[in-house]
């Protein structure tokens, strides 16, 4: 812990916390929720738990900003350039002198952004959840979950050691599962949530091996080391993880490639996609929280952490952006034809998570060709005010009228005001709309990828009018379309502890965009000119406003124009409406083939040849024991003969044996 | 045919007694199971009373103890009798095979 | 051949004999009779190796009450009439094999055993050196084995009346 790092913790005054303490506060606090919460809140603590849960993360969220604020504008920068902070670290497991796992804090301008945004969105969703999940019979354990979640999260953000940030991976995991398989009675959650953890743990598999490759080649574990020994060309370590090579691809695109699966796998790209409309059968705070604003990014920032090795493999960088602009592309068009509003919703995630990623996959190290990081992560940021945003307003939907699907709702814009503004304006910020903050990231992205590669430019152009679309198809659904039918008592909004997240993502949502991010995010931690060229972006704003207004004719009055549409494109819409049947496809590779071919010999070999085994040994033993058994038959005339056999048997033993 | 000495008597003994671990081990009824056993115990008898005779002569422990097995073999016959009408009662049947009660 | 080789082998036949069939025959009463005569046999064995007392007591004790007790029990159990059971081959075999092997046994130790006669007189044993040596007590005397006998025999007189005793029923 660093001494000279003093932060001065309350302006009144000042507690000499040092920035190692803060900083650790930071994900402890809501660690301390979870236990609190998850050992004696259903006893205790039924009805302060969500308060008490809310108190301490609004700490943690001050203490974040307090350290975004000192590291962007005091301490973090050094010669102009951001630099990576280790204010703790100590050393647990030791392998070999070079190789050990530490656990650290590592600040540097991503880290940094991401505390804010972690702790910023679980705030709200913990505010959001005191009114949405009220009267919950585990409303304690639920806050518990969003506790060791939100610890999980920071922890991953703040890690100074590869090893370190895959043992916060799997936790994060293991929230999201719990998270998902909250309403554990309801079979299709249960069954979401085995199938979100098998698929990602799944993908980990990759990231596995992804660290092992690495940390073999380049002897240590630890990110700053990990990066400076393989990013200097001349290092042995490069020399040794490019030469090497297995299937003519070099070992450092092995490792790249394989750390990348594992970010894809929780990232939800193609083809490891399959659980996040799943996920969606969580609680809708859940939703916003986990499947929208913070975990899933979590590969895009495993990307971004890794990014200066990644930029040394152009085939590993390749990969990258062929799976995120196929994503993107994919699960626009899926969500044109989906019903259920948060499904909708998670293929929009899925969508804008392919643009981070294809952004990160065009960009290059540093000056002008960084873009993409910086665009990338300027994305990631505002993308979780406004998807964040989107959930919870579609949370606030499905509370007002309990009912998740599309043709339940229509001219909800009278009974939900509140919600019907915000929904508009995550919706203009998502299609690009300005001077909304996803026009600006989405600009940037847009740019770099017009600077490396026109065929992703054109699929990123062509993937955004169909966000704009089926954002738009979905808003004039749910707040136009048809009169709305009051069944049973009508009750209103959600109250205020509802709407104040929603304003407050929404003023986010519409000034985030302003936020010159390229002074302090970029790949290299210099500053990053992000000049804004009008003629590009006349290009998008055109797609993006055509997109509003297709939606607007097709859905804003009742009409059979989509039905009509929908049938023209027939096989096609099929195709998309089923999802591509990219499940069908998983669960014909494991029951067909995987359970038939693999699972029913194992089973059999198991049942038979080891258990027949242990039965075998033991039949012999009750086999043995019946023989034994017969000695005891109770005839004295058998006890006599084996009597005098014995004693035939010593007197011949005696006389001639052992004289 | 030489004068019959100890080696004669012995052979008597040893068959007398291996004539009555015969009938114990193949009779079916208790009475002529006890009746085998009596066999065995004269062996002995014979036994003890030859070696007293031909091997030590100026003792007679051999005779005396002759005597004693007499007695026990008595005392033991009687209580034999009085278990297997005992036995008799409780199982209708003195036949050996009845008695497996103390079976696994 | 002198008349008491003859004698000898004569009782001995009888001894023999009446032993195998006694634990053969399937007659329960012939084989008590079978005893008889064996016991019989054997006291004449003990007369003929001038052992008088010893035969005496046989005659009185073995053939006059023991065989007696065994007649009684016969009919105290009603098996005088039936045929006995018999046993299977098998089981015959095993004990002809087992009896057969411990008779060469025994039988093969006994021929290549010399035995050492002893070269001090012989005492005879008249029934005046029979009685002072059972109730002498110096080092040749059995008056602690008689004494200790006689006990037996009360024990087990107590012992077989107890065995046998028909338990009275209990009154309601």
């Amino acid at each position: 812990m660093n001494e000279f790092l003093q932060i001065k913790l309350l302006g009144i005054f000042s507690l000499g916390m040092d920035l190692g303490w803060a900083l650790l506060m930071i994900p402890l606090l809501p660690l301390i929720g979870f236990l609190l919460l998850g050992l004696f809140g259903r006893k205790y603590m039924k009805q302060s738990a969500g308060i008490f849960a809310t108190l301490l993360l609004s700490v943690s969220a001050f203490l974040s900003l307090h350290t975004a604020y000192g590291y962007f504008f005091k301490y973090g920068k050094l010669e102009g350039v951001y630099q990576k902070i280790i204010p703790v670290q100590f050393t647990w497991l030791q392998f070999s002198p070079g190789v050990s796992i530490d656990l650290g804090i590592l600040l540097d301008p991503i880290s940094v952004m991401m505390l804010v945004v972690v702790t910023f969105i679980s705030l709200m969703v913990h505010i959001y959840s005191l009114a949405y999940m009220k009267g919950e019979e585990r409303f304690p354990t639920y806050y518990s979950f969003l506790g060791l979640f939100t610890f999980s999260m920071l922890g991953l953000v703040m890690s100074s050691n590869i090893f370190q940030l895959y043992i916060f991976w799997e936790l994060v995991g293991v929230s999201s599962f719990l998270l998902i398989g909250y309403y554990y009675d309801r079979p299709s959650a249960v069954a979401a949530c085995k199938k979100a953890f098998i698929i990602t743990r799944f993908a980990d598999l990759g990231f596995l091996i992804g660290i092992l490759i690495l940390s073999f080649y380049s002897g240590t574990l630890d990110f700053n080391t990990l990066i400076e020994k393989l990013t200097s060309i001349e290092s042995t370590e490069f020399k040794s993880i490019a030469s090497a090579s297995f299937i003519g691809i070099s070992a450092l695109t092995w490792a790249l490639v394989l750390v990348f699966i594992g970010g894809a796998g929780k990232s939800a790209l193609f083809p490891l996609h399959v659980w996040l409309p799943d996920a969606m059968e969580g609680p809708t705070p859940v939703s916003a929280l986990i499947h929208a604003a913070t975990m899933v990014v979590a590969g895009v920032f495993l990307v971004a952490r890794l990014f200066p090795i990644f930029s040394m493999s152009e085939a590993a960088l390749n990969v990258v952006s062929i799976i995120g602009i196929t994503s993107a592309l994919f699960a626009a068009v899926i969500a044109c034809t989906q019903t259920d509003i948060k499904r909708v919703l998670a293929y929009s995630t899925m969508s804008q998570i392919g643009f981070m990623m294809f952004s990160l996959g065009v960009s290059g190290q540093g000056g002008e060709s960084g873009l993409g990081f910086t665009a990338a992560m300027f994305h990631l940021f505002t993308h979780a005010l406004f998807k964040a945003l989107l959930f919870l307003g579609a949370g606030s939907v499905i509370h007002f009228i309990h009912s998740n699907e599309m043709k339940d709702m229509g001219g909800l814009r009278k009974y939900l005001p509140i919600t019907h503004i915000t929904f508009l304006i995550a919706c203009l910020a998502i299609s690009g709309v300005p001077p909304f903050a996803g026009f600006f990231s989405k600009e940037e992205i847009l740019l770099a990828a017009y600077h490396h590669n026109m065929t992703i430019y054109w699929i990123a152009l062509a993937t955004s009018g169909l966000t704009s679309f089926y954002m738009f198809r979905l808003y004039f659904s749910i707040f136009w379309n048809k009169e709305y039918i009051a069944h049973g008592e009508a009750h209103g909004e959600g109250g205020f502890l509802m709407m104040i997240p929603l304003i407050l993502l929404s003023l986010g949502a519409a000034a985030a965009g302003f936020i010159p991010f390229g002074e302090y995010v970029s790949a290299d931690g210099k500053l990053l000119e992000s000049a804004f060229h009008l003629q590009f972006s006349i290009a998008p704003v055109v797609l993006g406003l055509a997109g509003i207004f297709t939606a607007m004719w097709m859905y804003k009055k009742q009409s059979n124009r989509s039905d009509t549409i929908a049938y023209s494109l027939n096989s096609f819409y099929k195709l998309a409406f089923h999802k591509f049947y990219i499940d069908e496809f998983y669960f014909f590779i494991t029951k067909k083939v995987l359970f038939n071919l693999v699972g029913r010999p194992a089973a059999w070999f198991d049942k038979n040849v080891v258990n027949g085994l242990i039965n075998a040994i033991g039949n012999c033993t009750i086999f043995l024991s019946e023989k034994v058994k017969g000695f005891q038959s109770g005839k004295v005339q058998q006890y006599a003969i084996y009597f005098l056999a014995g004693v035939i048997g010593l007197v011949v033993l005696f006389i001639y044996i052992w004289k | 045919m030489m004068e019959p000495g100890l080696n004669h008597v012995l052979f008597i003994s040893t068959a007398l007694f291996f004539i009555g671990v015969f009938g114990f081990l193949t009779r079916r009824n208790l009475i002529t199971m006890l009746m085998s056993i009596e066999l065995v115990l004269n062996s002995v008898n014979i036994n003890f009373v030859a070696f007293n005779k031909y091997l030590w002569p100026h003792k007679l422990d051999g005779l005396f103890f002759s005597i004693f097995v007499i007695a026990i073999a008595a005392a033991e016959a009687a209580v034999a009798i009085a278990i297997i009408i005992n036995l008799y009662r409780s199982h209708q049947s003195i036949d050996v095979e009845n008695t497996e009660d103390l079976k696994f | 051949m002198s008349g008491s080789t003859i004698i000898f082998y004569l009782l001995s036949i009888l001894t023999l004999v009446s032993g195998i069939l006694s634990v053969t025959t399937r007659k329960i009463f012939r084989a008590a009779i079978f005893l008889l005569f064996s016991l019989i046999g054997i006291a004449g064995l003990y007369f003929w190796m001038q052992y008088e007392f010893i035969a005496a007591v046989q005659i009185v004790v073995y053939v006059g009450g023991i065989t007696v007790l065994i007649i009684f029990s016969i009919f105290l159990t009603q098996q005088a009439g039936e045929l006995l059971p018999q046993q299977n081959k098998k089981r015959v075999l095993f004990s002809l094999l087992a009896a057969f092997s411990g008779f060469g046994l025994t039988l093969l130790q006994i021929i290549q055993h010399s035995f050492n006669k002893t070269l001090e007189s012989p005492i005879l044993p008249t029934m005046e050196n029979i009685g002072n040596q059972m109730l002498g007590i110096d080092d040749n005397g059995f008056s602690l084995p008689f004494e200790l006998v006689s006990i037996l025999l009360l024990a087990a007189m107590i012992g077989c009346i107890v065995i046998a005793l028909r338990s009275k029923p209990t009154t309601v």
